[in-house]
């Protein structure tokens, strides 16, 4: 591949960005400040220049003109036309109210807004989040035990006989272990009765379930934290050989 | 520090030296690479077999939401994921709804399809970015014109050959997100909960967890995770020496380390508080 004077600077400056975060693993320092800085502010300048061309020009700014161009056609309802403006310009009085925040006294009218998106966010996500994140999590709890024995014991059978087997027995078992721990977990979060007895066993269970989920989650985090590492270790090889491969043509 | 033994000295050891050695250790395999043995495993090869069932011509939909902070883990999927529809033929529909990644993920897209010579508009759509997801997932369920009146590159849908007929997720044979976000939940709630899409995921490694959940209740059919999931799925289109299979042997390599430290880290702990110096 060849590469440009433009692309060898942009990437010497995105390798001496990278060196500036990791220099932090030695103790904060100014290098390190400033490029964390610079994201923040880019960060910020790059969100605004985004929304603008891909949001507020084609779902705001371009419907409102055409609506308002309606106006000038002969064909069609006056009354049509100009609900269609009111419809167009709602969503963008909505959204400018948002910056009385920065006058002290009407600060207050922000809050339309945000509660109008809070009323519509939670009204739409409340009774699916309800199926999606409960009933189905505990459909899929409820299994039928003597289908799920009778299929782990002919698996066994098929295996004893046949010295093959399709796993079925180490699924159900899973099935078993999932069932069990979701009881236990949730009996750890129980806190209506003393953790003694049943319940207090059944909690010491929940608890190792629940670490041995967080260390899951651990043994995961630990590999996504190495993957970035190793992205910008491939990056900074990549910038050498771009670097030779420039100077050398 | 400098009194009380190996491990007095061992428990009290400097961080710096852990990053240094993790740093050492991880690089080192990039650039004497061995291959290790990856392994598949049915919740990826679920993903390869549901792509790789659909004929030529279906078409399926690819939302990507990673930024340059993931792309690491998520560029390798989405590339492996993207190469082998391409190679099918499979029409695909992108949208970017994570705002920091609209170009990085715009970029995957137009090289992966030049790879396979797929042409804009005729082979894949991009239709970039537009804030709020939940909102966004739910409208391009009713129609994707809706939210993307124009796609990124600012042409009318209705101009793009591929979108004839096509309106929402009826018309895809399914979708596979590849997402670093909690936007995730959006896809399942609105995408499959709502409308009842074919759904499966592409994760990083730190929320992969969080979402075997969903693949036990078959409200997805598939799941990656992290640049792991990545190279089982390199392996499955036979691209055993893309940038994720490399990778592995790093990954492998620092984990053994920061094992070694965790196990050498407790034992330092509890001879020490043996010896009453924790």
């Amino acid at each position: 591949m060849e590469f440009t004077l433009g692309q060898i600077l942009w990437m010497t400056v995105a390798v001496f960005l990278t060196l500036c975060i990791f220099s932090f693993l030695y103790k904060d320092n100014p290098f390190y400040t400033f490029a964390e800085h610079l994201i923040v502010g880019i960060s910020a300048g790059y969100w605004i220049a985004i929304l603008y061309h891909t949001s507020l020009t084609d779902l705001w700014i371009e419907p409102l003109v055409d609506s308002f161009s309606a106006l000038k056609d002969i064909e069609g309802a006056t009354a049509g036309k100009i609900g269609m403006i009111i419809v167009n310009i709602l969503p963008g009085a909505i959204g400018i109210l948002m910056l009385s925040r920065f006058f002290k006294k009407a600060a207050w009218i922000s809050r339309w807004p945000i509660a109008y998106y809070l009323g519509v966010s939670a009204g739409v996500a409340f009774p699916l989040f309800l199926q999606s994140f409960v009933i189905r999590q505990v459909a899929a709890n409820m299994i039928d035990p003597s289908a799920m024995v009778g299929t782990m014991r002919s698996d066994l059978t098929v295996l004893y006989h046949y010295g093959n087997s399709t796993l079925l027995f180490w699924q159900g078992l899973g099935e078993i272990i999932i069932v069990f721990g979701s009881i236990c977990g949730l009996a750890y979060f129980y806190f209506s009765a003393e953790h003694k007895g049943i319940l207090g066993g059944a909690a010491r269970i929940g608890i190792w379930i629940l670490m041995i989920g967080f260390g899951a989650t651990f043994g995961y985090t630990v590999m996504a934290r190495v993957s970035l590492l190793i992205g910008r270790f491939n990056f900074m090889i990549d910038w050498v050989s771009a670097l030779s491969e420039y100077f050398r043509a | 520090m400098t009194s009380g033994g190996i491990w007095f000295r061992l428990a009290n050891l400097d961080r710096r030296w852990v990053y240094l050695v993790i740093g050492i250790v991880t690089f080192l395999p990039i650039i004497f690479y061995i291959g290790v043995p990856v392994s598949i495993t049915p919740e990826v090869q679920a993903v390869y077999r549901k792509i790789d069932s659909l004929s030529p011509g279906t078409v399926i939909m690819v939302p990507m939401e990673f930024g340059p902070s993931t792309m690491a883990e998520l560029e390798p999927m989405a590339r492996a994921v993207l190469r082998h529809c391409f190679s099918r033929d499979l029409k695909i529909i992108s949208t970017a709804l994570q705002i920091e990644g609209v170009i990085l993920m715009e970029k995957v897209l137009r090289e992966s399809a030049a790879e396979y010579g797929g042409k804009y508009g005729e082979d894949y759509v991009f239709l970039g970015y537009k804030p709020y997801p939940d909102i966004v997932i739910l409208n391009m369920g009713e129609n994707f014109r809706k939210p993307f009146p124009r796609d990124y590159y600012g042409n009318n849908l209705d101009d793009l050959p591929m979108m004839n007929g096509v309106a929402n997720y009826s018309n895809t044979a399914c979708i596979v997100n590849i997402n670093s976000t909690s936007g995730v939940d959006y896809w399942i709630n609105y995408a499959n909960g709502r409308y009842g899409a074919d759904l499966a995921l592409g994760v990083t490694a730190v929320i992969a967890t969080d979402y075997y959940a969903f693949l036990q209740s078959n409200q997805i059919f598939g799941l990656m995770g992290g640049l792991k999931g990545a190279a089982e799925y390199e392996r499955l289109i036979g691209r055993r020496k893309d940038i994720a299979n490399r990778s592995m042997t790093s990954v492998s390599v620092a984990h053994l380390f920061i094992i070694l430290f965790i196990v050498v880290g407790n034992f330092a702990y509890f001879i020490n508080r043996g010896k009453g110096r924790a």
